[in-house]
Formats: structure tokens, sequence, C-alpha cells
């Protein structure tokens, strides 16, 4: 029988819901890596047991994590515990090491624009988000703040910047957002290898179709009324971008306003927030079988991180967008201002497809039918980051 | 042997439960003691220290008999009390918290 299992990245560790197909009975496990900050964990689509984890510390910098027994266990890749250094006595433990790419020039490839407009240098400070390859269990992908793609294809041993995107040229002119100027979305097109989407806030979405040695912006028909040029080519704040594999040219975006959808890849943009009663949000995901079904998590404004009228609402559209109905029951209906981060909601593939997603308060909310009801699976976490979820044969 | 007093954080993550003890042939420096620590433990690589500057973490700070050493060149010898063992190297978080 279908086995689903939920990797919750917290403010203070990080958890692992499991549950058979009904999805109505949840064995919880965790905090694993408590007391630490837990991004994201991604399991391996190629190898289900091999889960990658960003663990971070403002004290202590990034970690990263692999389990190879569906979480159960994790060791840090490269330093199996008991085993402290290489043949020959060279350190391990390089798992952690994210450098940017100064092989060119020997200096930085560039310097990204600081929130008062001068020009600063990138300094790594955090892994945002893992994405594994969907064939190699030994290739990820990792989106980091200051904003740049790194790809690992030793299982997470070694990191290499894949430094056409911050060399391609627009890189100046990438600002942070109020979180962070964050890679934060990493989309393998799985009918493409050379094809891959990453977003950044608050610079925009990107598309490489080489693998990533040449990149360029995909963010014409957006329009950013906060920045000085609304319809830049860089510069938007870029929350989530979803996507449904089996249609992998077709792409939904929550932006900081305004959801969005390409149907080119991202060569044109067109607004379908429709009739939402705000579009502000974080996160955008897509139905595992009906690649017209998306959700999102209206909040209220940018200014005031909750739910509209304190009431949590999940947004679907059956019509890839611009025409949407509220999904509330389960959800509380009244005296609810907790936030829905970026990477906090995920989908499975099961019939009916289930549908997940996380809140700054803690609790982590499952509906077992494409969003018509919904539980919470736990309630008292700490406050969710990330959700991910793996469904098992 | 030198001693050294992990956070709780760090002791978790490289598997001690206690303080650790080091081998150090040399000067006992900030230097030598790191080198030593995470040869031995590499996971701690980039936690205490940067892995390309090699600078401390600044949240980070390091005591030895009662002194911050945190500011002091990497390569100035640490107190005798720490080089023979009697007293360990605390390396030491900022406290988080109200």
């Amino acid at each position: 029988m279908s086995q689903v299992r939920v990797l919750v990245g917290t403010r203070k560790g990080a958890f692992i819901l499991t549950s058979d197909g009904k999805r109505q009975n949840w064995n919880v496990s965790g905090p694993h890596f408590a007391g630490w900050e837990m991004y994201h964990l991604k399991g391996s689509p190629a190898n289900p047991s091999r889960i990658f984890a960003s663990q971070c510390s403002g004290w202590f910098g990034q970690i990263i994590q692999r389990s190879d027994d569906g979480g159960k266990t994790w060791t840090q890749p490269g330093t199996p515990p008991g085993e402290q250094t290489a043949p020959g006595g060279a350190p391990k433990g390089e798992s952690n090491k994210f450098v940017y790419d100064t092989s060119a020039t020997g200096k930085s490839l560039t310097t990204h624009m600081w929130y008062d407009g001068t020009q600063h240098p990138w300094e790594f400070k955090r892994v945002w988000h893992l994405e594994p390859s969907p064939n190699d269990p030994d290739t990820v992908y990792a989106g980091v703040e200051d904003a740049a793609l790194f790809r690992s294809t030793d299982g997470g041993k070694n990191w290499q910047e894949l430094s056409g995107l911050r060399g391609h040229g627009t890189g100046p002119r990438w600002q942070p957002g109020a979180g962070g100027m964050c890679l934060h979305t990493i989309i393998l097109d799985p009918k493409d290898p050379g094809r891959i989407y990453i977003a950044i806030s608050a610079a925009g979405a990107f598309r490489t179709d080489d693998g990533g040695k040449n990149w360029r912006p995909i963010n014409k028909g957006l329009h950013s009324q906060y920045i000085p040029d609304p319809n830049a080519e860089v510069g938007h704040c870029v929350h989530h971008v979803a996507m449904n594999p089996s249609r992998p040219g077709v792409l939904f975006m929550q932006k900081h306003w305004d959801v969005m959808r390409s149907d080119n890849a991202g060569d044109l943009w067109k607004e379908v927030s429709g009739n939402l009663p705000t579009d502000f949000g974080f996160v955008i995901d897509v139905h595992a079988h009906e690649p017209e079904t998306i959700y999102v998590v209206p909040i209220k404004s940018d200014g005031e991180h909750f739910p509209l009228d304190g009431k949590l609402r999940v947004y679907r559209s059956k019509t890839g967008g611009n025409e949407w109905e509220a999904l509330t029951k389960g959800l509380p209906q009244s005296n609810c201002y907790v936030n829905v981060l970026r990477d906090a909601m995920a989908v499975d593939s099961l019939d009916k497809c289930g549908v997940y997603f996380g809140t700054t308060g803690g609790q982590v909310y499952a509906s077992a039918d494409a969003g018509d009801n919904w539980n919470p699976i736990v309630s008292h976490l700490p406050a969710v980051l990330s959700v991910e979820v793996q469904t098992l044969a | 042997m030198i001693r050294v007093v992990l956070p709780g954080h760090l002791r978790a993550l490289a598997h001690v439960n206690a303080e650790v003890q080091l081998d150090i042939t040399g000067p006992v420096t900030q230097r030598s003691v790191l080198d030593a620590l995470e040869a031995q433990y590499p996971m701690l690589r980039g936690t205490i220290r940067d892995h390309v500057t090699q600078e401390r973490r600044p949240f980070l700070r390091f005591f030895a008999c009662e002194e911050d050493y945190s500011l002091e060149p990497p390569d100035t010898p640490l107190p005798d009390a720490i080089a023979s063992g009697k007293e360990p190297l605390l390396i030491i978080g900022a406290i988080a918290g109200g």
C-alpha cells in the first residue's frame, strides 16, 4: 500500500510525518537537529530513501545533512560518524562548503545591489532550497543566499557554483528582499535535462537551456509597482514558482503581489489573480494530476503577513487561474494570523491528490481530497519554513 | 593534551557528549587548537571559522582562563594553563533569547 512521507523544516528542527495512503493517521518523528533552523528537506526521486536537508544557524553557519534510510539516521555527506579524515590525513567535512566561483578572475564575479542602492559583495549565508535530480541520486542542486545556484554530483559532499547565473550580466541589479537575497526556487525540467528554472527575491525568474552554463531573465510580463521601473528586466520579487511535471513549459508564479502564469517556459507572463481577495502571498502549487488546478494562500499584504480577515483560506483554481474558489473546511475561520512561507506547500501524487501546507504558527495542514477538506496533522511545531512530500510505493 | 569546551549544538554535530581533548605539537594558539579540532572533528569545519577566510564566526568567542581571546591574533600563544590541559579553552556562542 502506498505511503506518504511529509518532510517539514522549521525554525527549531525538522519533523517527518508519515502515513499510509489513507492519510488519516500520522506518525510524527522529530525534532531532528533540534534547535537548528531547517530551511528545507527534500527526497531524491531517484532514491526515495535518500533525503537531503539544509541545517543552518546564525552562530554556526550552514550544514548539509543527508539520510539514506528515509530520515531515520543522518550524516553530513563525506563525514560518516567515526571516520574523521580521508586516507592521507586530509580533513573531510566539506559538505558545508559553499564558495562562490572566482576561478575566472580570482575575484568575485560581480557585486549586487544593496538595500540603499549601493553595490555590495556577495556573502554566503545559507541554503534555502535543495532540489535533487529526478534521475541521479547523487546529483542535487542548492539555492543559496546571497543568491546563487550550486550543484553537487557526489551526494552532497562537494558543491560547485553554476556561476553562469551570477555572471550573465544582470547581477549588479539584483537586490535583497526583506528575507534576504535568496535563490528559493529550483525547477528541473523532467523532459529536458538542460532546462532549469530558478527564482530569486528580489531579482526575478531565470532560465537556462544548457544545463546551467548560460542564463537569461524570464520576467517579461511581470509588473511590480514597488520598484523604480515596474516592467524592469530584473528586480521583481518573485516569491515562488510551480510546475506540473507533465507540462514543463507551463509555469505558475506567486509574485510579491500578483499570481501569474506562463505558457511558454517563462518567455511571457500574464496575470491570473482574477477574483482572489488579495493577490499577495508566498506559496503556489499545482495539482499532481490536473495541471490546470492550482493552489495559493492569499496573504493580506506585504505589510501584514497574515490571512485576510483572520481567515485561513486556501484558494483553488481549476481553470489555471482567474477563477478561484475558497477552500475553508477544516481551516480556522476566525482569529488566525499566521503566515504560510514560500516553500511550505506541497502535493502528493496519490489519487486523490493530497495537498499540504505549514504555517508560521506551527500547524501542518493536510487535505486528502485535493483541498476540499483539511485537517491539521500537527498543531504546535515551531514556525514552519518548508514542507515537501514524498509519495512512496 | 588540550581540552576544548564546545557549545551544545556543536557537541551534537561532532557526536561528543563532553569536552573534547586534542593532542597538539608545537605552540598552542587559537589557530593550532582549531586546526587540531577540525582535523579530529571535520564536521566542525566552517562552523567556528569561515572555510575560506578562516575568520572567527561573528557570534562566537574564545575564552581562556576567564580572559577573552576572541580578538587576539590567531597565532598568539594561549595561557600555559590551556597548553598544559589544566584549564579548557571555551568556545562560546552569543547568548540567544531575551
